[in-house]
């Protein structure tokens, strides 16, 4: 067992269930205090995953290491799942105190209630409910009874913790604190979390590693910032919120500068492209900038459109505005400088972006990442 | 710690189950000493066996177990080797039992009789007749409701006897009803339902209080109620326990025994419920 | 409604002298039925967590076998515990018919399908997931059932109530099987019976109300647990 071991290696993972592969994992490894966040929708295959991960299903085919033991084989299954955690979406506390809760997976190893005790303690404090330990885990709120979930996890001290959504059900408010508090005794601890949401803003706030699952395969793992910048294809984009995906044709090019034509309107990018070829521009919304359309063109972007505000949501610290430059473009725009546009339904605006904040699939050949 | 809970709950329920079934299972000595007695409901609904039991126990150190059933269930177990002795009354069945061999000894105890207890408003108007079979008749024509055991016992022998000897058509007939009860139960009903049944004396004094039911034909020699008491034969069944079915038998033909029920009832009816027979003759029986 | 004023009054001199017989015949009536329902507990928990918790072939068979059997006429027992028991049915060498052994062993099979079905029912009803969050805590398998048995055992509070006031009610079977003997296997639904049929009404409703009280205690004392237990 070298250092450079992973904790934890799938290889050619498969799982079939009622005549439908729904679960297909060439090879998935994670190393010791990696955070990997999978993110996908609904359906993808991300519960499926963590359950066989976890031991808690019978992969069809393929198998599991732990530490470069074969589990089920050269570890035990019940021994490899002590050593591991689980969350599900849904907290699935005991009737019974917050106390014993978060003393079940230490009194299921037999542990003497003497020694569970500071344990105990030392969970309930690390996530904020050492008051709340002799309620009734019936009476618990939403948050409180996630923080108890959290805590009954962390008692036993496990070499792996494995979330499946497990802040999905919670309102904005109170998943942002908890993942706060996650995101603090994840830090603090060094553990070896696989995370798996639909949630973009949670997979960035965690994430050391991104993946995008989609239909029980793995589409593409790496770094947030590579998955985010450089995403394989169009699904991956969508799902790491790269809102405009522009679909155009190659027209001139220049070396590695290009100017594709959308709608009628031409974009200036960089990238290995043919000529003539079908390509996708991906633009994340944030990177798109918007300026007083009498302002002429203030900026040093080459890629500056007249456009008309249509439908403005707020999100959090920013608005997200849809704009019409002759295709359709979202921008996020901080509320400070929503106010200082003025913004409004109708509003003429000039949006730009630059040539580096293109990433440019290409239809007809996939992207390595 | 949780493993420590869980076995030693399950080591009290087991051991509290043990605990209970050694304490009310019953031991090899105990089934030596035990008589299963079938009998009719009469003789406990009367209450006459709660007297003499305790007696024939405490005399012979035996233990019994009286099943209160009809006359022809008390029989059937018999034929099974179900029951060790049986005391009932129902003459014709009694010596087919004896005749098939399944009896020991058939050993006369006792006698009352049965009587035709109806409403008072008596629609049918039987009231002082001197013969069973020309009041059932007279309830046959004037189609009143009749209340039958329906249940094999004794005493619904004793009414179908009568009825052959009336010669009319009974069964199936609207007015006819089978309860399937116990004698008190059936007396009950039909109080309530203002019908006529034939009863024993004994379970109509003891019940007459809470009756609206009056005594309407008595005295015939038909209506008789004759209780023998039979061993079963350990020869049929091996494991009949033949020494405490001859101890009872001989128990309740005994001097005492039959002292006793001679003035059984005197003091709560004002007459006794039952005649000690022991040693006659039934054909002397009601002279 | 006099007879019913006579009855209570004699209910309650009966309760008040603590006369001996009526006092040992509501003992054995709490002893049986208690003793027959641990049992029917005992079974009806395991089967039931059971058939709730696996997959095999048959299973809606058993299942529907169990919910018939929730329903399973006592005297129906009765009679095939009888047969079973004479001194020369199949366990006769037992010796154990016109025992009170006999009557639990009749109750105990009237009450387990009771037990069974609600068993089945209550860890049934539970979160699917919650088996998959234990087994990820580590539990073994039996670890498993035994902390569903306990997350579903206010239903199964509803089990004891239900086994337990199904066997002390029931007539048919004790009668057949225990052979209400004096002193011996006689309980409160046989002597009341008995006393009916000798038109003792006043000692049959005292006997009545003595059972309807211990019914009511029992599932006063089980109800409370079961009221404390839920959240405030």
């Amino acid at each position: 067992m070298t250092s450079s071991t992973p904790v934890f290696e799938a290889r050619d993972l498969q799982v079939v269930k009622g005549g439908s592969l729904i679960l297909k994992i060439a090879s998935l490894a994670v190393s010791e205090g990696e955070i990997l966040v999978l993110i996908g929708p609904n359906g993808a295959g991300k519960s499926t995953l963590l359950q066989a991960l976890s031991a808690l299903l019978k992969p069809t085919r393929g198998h599991i290491f732990f530490r470069g033991q074969k589990i089920g084989t050269d570890i035990p299954l019940l021994e490899y799942r002590r050593r591991l955690a689980m969350i599900l979406q849904e907290p699935l506390l005991f009737d019974t105190t917050v106390f014993n809760n978060v003393a079940s997976g230490l009194k299921i190893r037999g542990m003497r209630r003497n020694e569970i005790e500071p344990i105990v303690e030392r969970a309930l404090k690390r996530f904020g409910i050492a008051h709340l330990k002799d309620r009734s885990a019936r009476t618990l709120s939403g948050g409180e009874a996630r923080r108890a979930s959290l805590a009954r996890a962390f008692a036993t001290d496990p070499e792996i913790l494995l979330l499946d959504e497990p802040f999905s059900a919670l309102d904005p408010i109170m998943r942002e604190t908890l993942i706060e508090d996650l995101e603090h005794v994840l830090r603090e601890t060094g553990i070896t979390t696989i995370f798996v949401t639909h949630d973009r803003m949670e997979a960035l706030r965690l994430a050391t590693r991104l993946g995008v699952m989609h239909a029980g395969e793995i589409l593409q793992t790496g770094s947030p910032e590579e998955v985010m910048n450089h995403p394989v294809n169009e699904f991956v984009a969508s799902l790491v919120a790269v809102e405009n995906i522009l679909k155009g044709k190659v027209i001139r090019r220049n070396g590695r500068t290009f100017f594709a034509s959308v709608s009628g309107q031409e974009i200036e990018g960089i990238g290995d492209v043919g000529l003539g070829e079908e390509v996708s521009l991906c633009i994340r919304p944030e990177n798109v900038t918007l300026s007083p359309f009498e302002s002429g063109n203030p900026t040093s972007a080459i890629n500056t459109f007249p456009g008309t505000v249509g439908k403005i949501t707020p999100i959090g610290y920013y608005r997200k505005a849809q704009l019409n430059c002759g295709f359709p473009l979202v921008a996020y725009v901080t509320n400070s400088s929503f106010n200082d546009l003025a913004l409004n339904k109708g509003t003429k605006v000039l949006a730009s972006f630059d040539t580096t904040a293109i990433h440019v699939i290409r239809e007809s050949t996939p992207t390595d990442s | 710690m949780r493993n420590m809970k869980k076995y030693s709950y399950a080591g009290f329920m087991f051991f509290s189950i043990f605990v209970l079934l050694v304490n009310l299972g019953p031991t090899a000595e105990a089934q030596e000493k035990t008589l299963i007695l079938a009998t009719t409901t009469s003789t406990q609904d009367t209450g006459l066996l709660d007297v003499l039991i305790p007696i024939f126990e405490k005399k012979t150190g035996f233990f019994v177990k009286t099943i209160a059933v009809g006359s022809g269930q008390a029989m059937t177990m018999g034929r099974k080797g179900e029951a060790d002795v049986l005391l009932v009354h129902s003459p014709a069945a009694e010596k087919q039992f004896m005749d098939d061999g399944f009896g020991v000894t058939r050993r006369l105890v006792m006698h009352n009789d049965f009587v035709l207890a109806g409403p008072d408003e008596d629609p049918a108007k039987i009231k002082g007749l001197k013969s069973a079979a020309e009041a059932l008749k007279k309830i046959a024509s004037a189609q009143a409701l009749f209340m039958s055991r329906g249940d094999n016992s004794g005493t619904h022998a004793k009414e179908k006897d009568v009825w052959k000897v009336s010669g009319v058509k009974y069964e199936g007939e609207k007015w006819y009803q089978q309860t399937g009860l116990g004698m008190g139960q059936t007396l009950n009903v039909a109080a309530e339902k203002k019908g006529y049944t034939l009863t024993d004396r004994g379970t109509y004094l003891s019940l007459a209080k809470t009756l609206k039911l009056g005594i309407l034909v008595e005295g015939d020699a038909v209506l008789l109620n004759i209780y023998h008491v039979m061993e079963v034969n350990q020869a049929k069944w091996p494991k009949v326990n033949i020494a405490a079915a001859k101890a009872f038998a001989d128990f309740m033909v005994s001097k005492e025994t039959q002292e006793i029920i001679k003035t059984f009832g005197v003091d709560k009816y004002g007459s006794p419920l039952f005649f000690p027979d022991a040693g006659k003759k039934v054909e002397d029986l009601g002279k | 409604m006099d007879l019913i004023l006579e009855g209570i009054k004699k209910a309650f001199w009966l309760l008040v002298s603590f006369d001996p017989e009526v006092l040992g015949i509501t003992l054995l009536s709490v002893k049986v039925s208690g003793t027959a329902t641990l049992i029917s507990l005992f079974i009806g928990i395991s089967v039931g967590a059971t058939v709730a918790l696996t997959r095999f072939p048959g299973r809606r068979l058993a299942v529907s076998l169990i919910n018939t059997g929730m329903a399973l006429p006592p005297v129906v027992v009765g009679l095939f515990v009888t047969i079973f028991l004479w001194r020369n049915g199949p366990l006769g060498v037992l010796g154990i018919l016109y025992t009170p052994l006999a009557m639990i062993i009749a109750q105990a099979v009237i009450a387990t399908p009771i037990v069974t079905g609600i068993t089945l029912a209550a860890v049934q009803q539970l979160p699917g997931k919650l088996r998959l969050q234990i087994l990820a805590l580590g539990a073994t398998r039996l670890q498993m059932v035994w902390i569903l048995v306990k997350e579903a055992r206010l239903s199964l509070l509803a089990a004891v109530m239900a086994g337990f006031g199904g066997v002390i009610s029931e007539v048919g079977a004790s009668i057949m099987v225990g052979g209400n003997i004096k002193g011996y296997s006689r309980v409160l639904t046989t002597a009341t019976v008995m006393e009916t049929g000798r038109g003792n009404f006043d000692v049959a409703i005292a006997l009545s109300i003595i059972l309807l009280l211990l019914a009511y205690l029992i599932n006063l004392v089980l109800t409370q647990v079961q009221q404390r237990e839920r959240p405030r």
